[in-house]
């Protein structure tokens, strides 16, 4: 069996409802959406499953951020028709959806004014730190094991700066990071046109 | 009935043109409280509050809560509350999730071409840039003080002690296996004992 017939095979094992757990177990515990849910995301489909690579996660999000929507919602979408097509998408964003639609519902009907009691704002305190904590581990894992170039460093250095700086320092004016994202992109494009032209003229 | 082609309409049209997350959608909402009665500006700092001590994508939340309050405030029941907020929250998803399903299948096609390749390889180090901002904003406004009056105000003591101790248990060789979510169960707990112990 060729390496693409057992990609095949493996893809169409993956249940349904596996796909929609693990998406269920992600919305249920990100606090912060968007990049906080990359931790989240690294263990259920990169980690335990082996559904994406690292690789992969990383071109979602970079897509995520140029395309229209929620980060969260478009990276679902994307692992669940890798795996399963139109109804593996749709498990996926419907799980990741899920515990907000009823957390949300259940509490504005209920206690509306969760938020201001002091357990929670105390609990969320420390959620937060947390938050930072998991996300330094993935970016940590990511710089050691995704870049290995000088370009990349160049790159990932540049992409941090033009978006922390300004906003750290209090400066009004902001890079958006849809002008990284495709800054990157021509980079990479211009360096691979380089290096080929040089390979042929060798 | 009019309430729900109003709330297709409005959010499909926040999911097609909020790009860059959930907070990206909070100025479509404000718009939509001048716009309609059923929702208002002091919903609106409430539904912030509580979206950000929820969990899930932020956009999901503020839209389940808006459209919940469009049922409720039009029908007067929370049980409609329910099928609004379902409507706004599907109306808000439907853009991301048919224009992804439709760049998924165009980077089937390309994935063997060397230009998109070669786009990607500038990609990847610059979304862990962008990964590595993410995380700063969260760490640096968690755990320093930068309108502190004085250099002693600066540090915000038990929070970078909790940082500590969780950067070295997530890191320790039995612990780091575990699932993220023991993590934040575990930050949650601790966030409660300080607070009502040393006070945060």
């Amino acid at each position: 069996m060729s390496d693409r017939q057992t990609e095949r095979k493996n893809t169409e094992t993956t249940r349904l409802s596996s796909l929609f757990f693990a998406f269920v177990r992600i919305g249920a515990f990100t606090f912060g959406g968007g990049y906080a849910m990359l931790p989240m995301l690294e263990r259920e489909c990169v980690e335990k499953t082996g559904w994406v690579t690292r690789d992969e996660l990383l071109d979602y999000f970079a897509i995520g951020q140029c395309t229209p929507g929620v980060i969260a919602v478009n990276t679902a979408t994307f692992v669940g028709k890798k795996m399963r097509g139109f109804w593996g998408a749709l498990c996926c964003t419907a799980g990741v959806v899920l515990p907000s639609f009823i957390i949300i519902c259940v509490l504005t009907a209920l206690l509306a004014n969760f938020a201001e009691l002091t357990p929670v704002k105390y609990a969320l305190h420390g959620i937060r730190v947390a938050v930072g904590v998991l996300i330094l581990n993935t970016v940590i894992k990511l710089v050691k094991e995704k870049i290995n170039e000088p370009l990349g460093y160049v790159l990932a250095a540049a992409a941090f700066l033009l978006v922390a700086l300004p906003s750290t320092l209090g400066w009004s004016f902001r890079v958006s990071p849809v002008f990284v994202v495709i800054g990157a992109a021509l980079i990479g494009i211009v360096r691979g046109l380089i290096k080929r032209r040089g390979g042929a003229d060798k | 009935m009019r309430i729900y082609l109003i709330l297709i309409y409005e959010f499909f049209k926040i999911g097609l043109f909020a790009a860059g997350g959930g907070l990206a959608t909070l100025p479509f909402l404000s718009a939509l409280a001048d716009k309609y009665p059923w929702l208002t500006s002091e919903m609106i700092s409430q539904m912030v509050a509580l979206s950000e001590s929820t969990p899930g994508p932020l956009g999901i939340n503020m839209a389940t809560y808006s459209g919940y309050m469009a049922g409720y405030n039009t029908f007067g029941s929370p049980l409609l509350g329910v099928t609004t907020a379902f409507t706004a929250t599907a109306s808000l998803v439907a853009p991301s999730f048919i224009v992804i399903m439709i760049v998924a299948r165009m980077l089937d096609r390309y994935k063997n071409s060397t230009l998109v390749n070669d786009a990607f390889s500038g990609l990847r180090p610059a979304v862990a840039g962008l990964i590595a901002a993410a995380a700063w904003s969260v760490i640096g406004t968690t755990l320093f003080n930068f309108t502190a009056a004085s250099f002693g105000e600066f540090f915000c003591l038990p929070e970078i002690l909790l940082f500590a101790l969780m950067f070295v248990l997530t890191n320790l060789k039995h612990l780091k296996k575990l699932h993220p979510l023991v993590f934040i169960v575990f930050a949650a707990a601790a966030g409660i004992a300080i607070g009502y112990t040393v006070g945060w």
